[in-house]
């Protein structure tokens, strides 16, 4: 399995057409390290995830294990929010297989790494099914699955338990945190809830309000997993998360115009 | 278990047979096919057969026609005709659609070409196929391929812009190159498209077959239809349009049977 690689974005800023979304963002994120990009919505965290899976043009520049980011590889497996990205003509196995059968691995080879990964993610008993037969949740393992079987060394998942419902998310919450530990990937995991990077990163980095958004702060989450949320240093890092986002919410919504403290008339 | 519930199951079965809710949909066809053809007679009876030939009438001409096996012929001519020029305007319209939809420069050249052309009427060019082609089979062929081809290529671009850019970027961040990503993701994003286009030139081709087979055709069941006219045989055009008729839901019925077969998967 390979090892999770470094990432360091330098003067990182992109922008569509006039629109600067992010702008001078300098963070060094370590091998095998989680880190959770936090945010008010809009502000431009999947915007940063996907210059790095490579999908956007940067000014400044992004390395992930050393090397240049100019388009998308192997190296950065993605999830999406999405399980539509899955194929709905291919079964969960294909689908799994995928990136092998580009890379023109044989098939029985093939057919063993899948097994593998279906496994792993808990997905044996349906690898025959269509993603269209399968829950929500089950997809987004689908998913999961079949970007770990390219062994990136780097995963890039956007909000990837956004759309489940609260007790399939905490489920999948906790499979990530095994199979990261079993993969050793790196892992940059955009999301907007503030208990899921507390339970799953080593770092949350909070984002300021776009356009323009940068890192407002780095915490660091030096607590052991499996992590209690209900533990006094978790519900403090909460309050000071919840205050950070909360000033950048504020700030977002004055720019719209819709600041709540002005009176109605 | 009880007697009762092991032949429950019996007698549910024989039910659904004789009058299961899909036999029973079946029956409502038939006997309004069966009354249509009944007040079809009642007409017939009031006007001369040159106006309006009887049910029975056209039974007996149609029995004539396959005894003598001029009916085979004229079936098989216009069949052969919309099978091979529309295979040959879906083989094209395909691969066109794709190279349009994905390349911006191939639509850009194509383009007012299409937009042009859709909107003639395959009819509107008999007289210059003959002219190019002869009055052999090739001109009727080529006049189905023109009226399949459109139909196929817009669809098929509607197609590859409806594709999903989320499933291109994961696609992309698994490996996959230009050639892969149409390979493996756009065609059979865009596969639901093409049989739906495929369908829809499949109707139309039996327009254009009569009207080809009425103005430059000896055989064909529009030239069968055309010729009823200097016999006074307004029994044969019966003949022709209720062979017609069926010709094409068979037709329809075989490819949705075809793609509901071998395209299941892509029909999601």
């Amino acid at each position: 399995m390979a090892k999770g690689a470094s990432i360091q974005l330098d003067h990182v800023g992109i922008s569509f057409g006039e629109a600067h979304v992010v702008s001078n963002v300098n963070l060094d994120i370590r091998p095998g390290e989680f880190i959770c990009l936090l945010g008010p919505s809009g502000c431009g965290k999947s915007t940063l995830l996907n210059a790095i899976a490579g999908f956007l043009p940067v000014a400044g520049s992004i390395h992930v294990g050393g090397d240049r980011v100019t388009k998308p590889g192997l190296d950065r497996g993605v999830v999406f929010q999405s399980a539509e990205v899955l194929f709905p003509w291919l079964t969960i196995r294909e689908n799994v297989e995928y990136g092998l059968k580009l890379a023109g691995v044989p098939k029985q080879e093939r057919h063993k790494k899948a097994d593998h990964f279906v496994a792993l993610v808990g997905l044996s008993h349906a690898a025959d099914k269509f993603p269209k037969q399968l829950s929500g949740g089950m997809r987004q393992r689908a998913q999961i699955a079949r970007v770990l079987i390219n062994e990136p060394s780097v995963v890039l998942m956007d909000e990837p338990f956004g759309a489940l419902d609260a007790q399939t998310r905490e489920v999948l919450q906790k499979e990530l945190d095994r199979i990261w530990r079993e993969t050793g990937c790196t892992i940059v995991f955009v999301t907007h809830d503030i208990w899921e990077a507390l339970l799953l990163a080593d770092r949350v980095v909070v984002m300021t309000a776009g356009p323009k958004a940068g890192i407002k702060t780095i915490e660091n989450i030096d607590l052991p997993h499996p992590r209690d949320a209900a533990s006094p240093e978790c519900l403090e890092l909460f309050r000071r998360l919840r205050d950070d986002i909360g000033e950048e919410v504020k700030r977002a919504l004055e720019q719209q115009g819709l600041n709540k403290e002005e009176p109605v008339t | 278990m009880t007697d009762a519930t092991q032949e429950a199951p019996m007698k549910s079965g024989l039910a659904r047979i004789m009058m299961g809710p899909n036999a029973r949909k079946a029956m409502i066809g038939v006997l309004s096919v069966v009354c249509g053809v009944i007040l079809w007679h009642l007409a017939s009876l009031r006007t001369s057969p040159l106006f309006l030939p009887s049910p029975l009438t056209v039974a007996q001409t149609t029995m004539e026609m396959v005894a003598d096996g001029s009916l085979f012929v004229a079936i098989g001519a216009s069949a052969w005709r919309i099978s091979a020029g529309w295979a040959m305007g879906v083989v094209l319209g395909v691969p066109l659609g794709l190279l349009m939809g994905r390349f911006h420069v191939v639509r850009l050249i194509v383009d007012p070409y299409i937009e042009f052309f859709r909107f003639i009427p395959p009819i509107a060019f008999v007289t210059l196929a003959v002219i190019w082609f002869g009055p052999g089979e090739f001109t009727k062929i080529v006049l189905i391929f023109y009226t399949t081809v459109f139909i196929v290529t817009l669809n098929t671009i509607a197609g590859v812009s409806a594709v999903n850019p989320l499933r291109l970027q994961a696609a992309r961040s698994m490996g996959a190159t230009k050639l892969s990503e149409m390979t493996t993701v756009i065609f059979p994003s865009a596969v639901p498209f093409m049989i739906t286009g495929a369908r829809i030139a499949m109707g139309n081709s039996f327009l254009t077959v009569v009207s080809a087979e009425i103005v430059s055709a000896q055989t064909g069941l529009g030239a069968m239809i055309w010729t009823a006219r200097n016999f006074g045989r307004t029994d044969w055009v019966f003949v022709g349009i209720i062979a017609l008729g069926i010709l094409g839901y068979l037709f329809d019925r075989a490819f949705r049977l075809a793609t509901q077969k071998w395209f299941k998967r892509f029909l999601f």
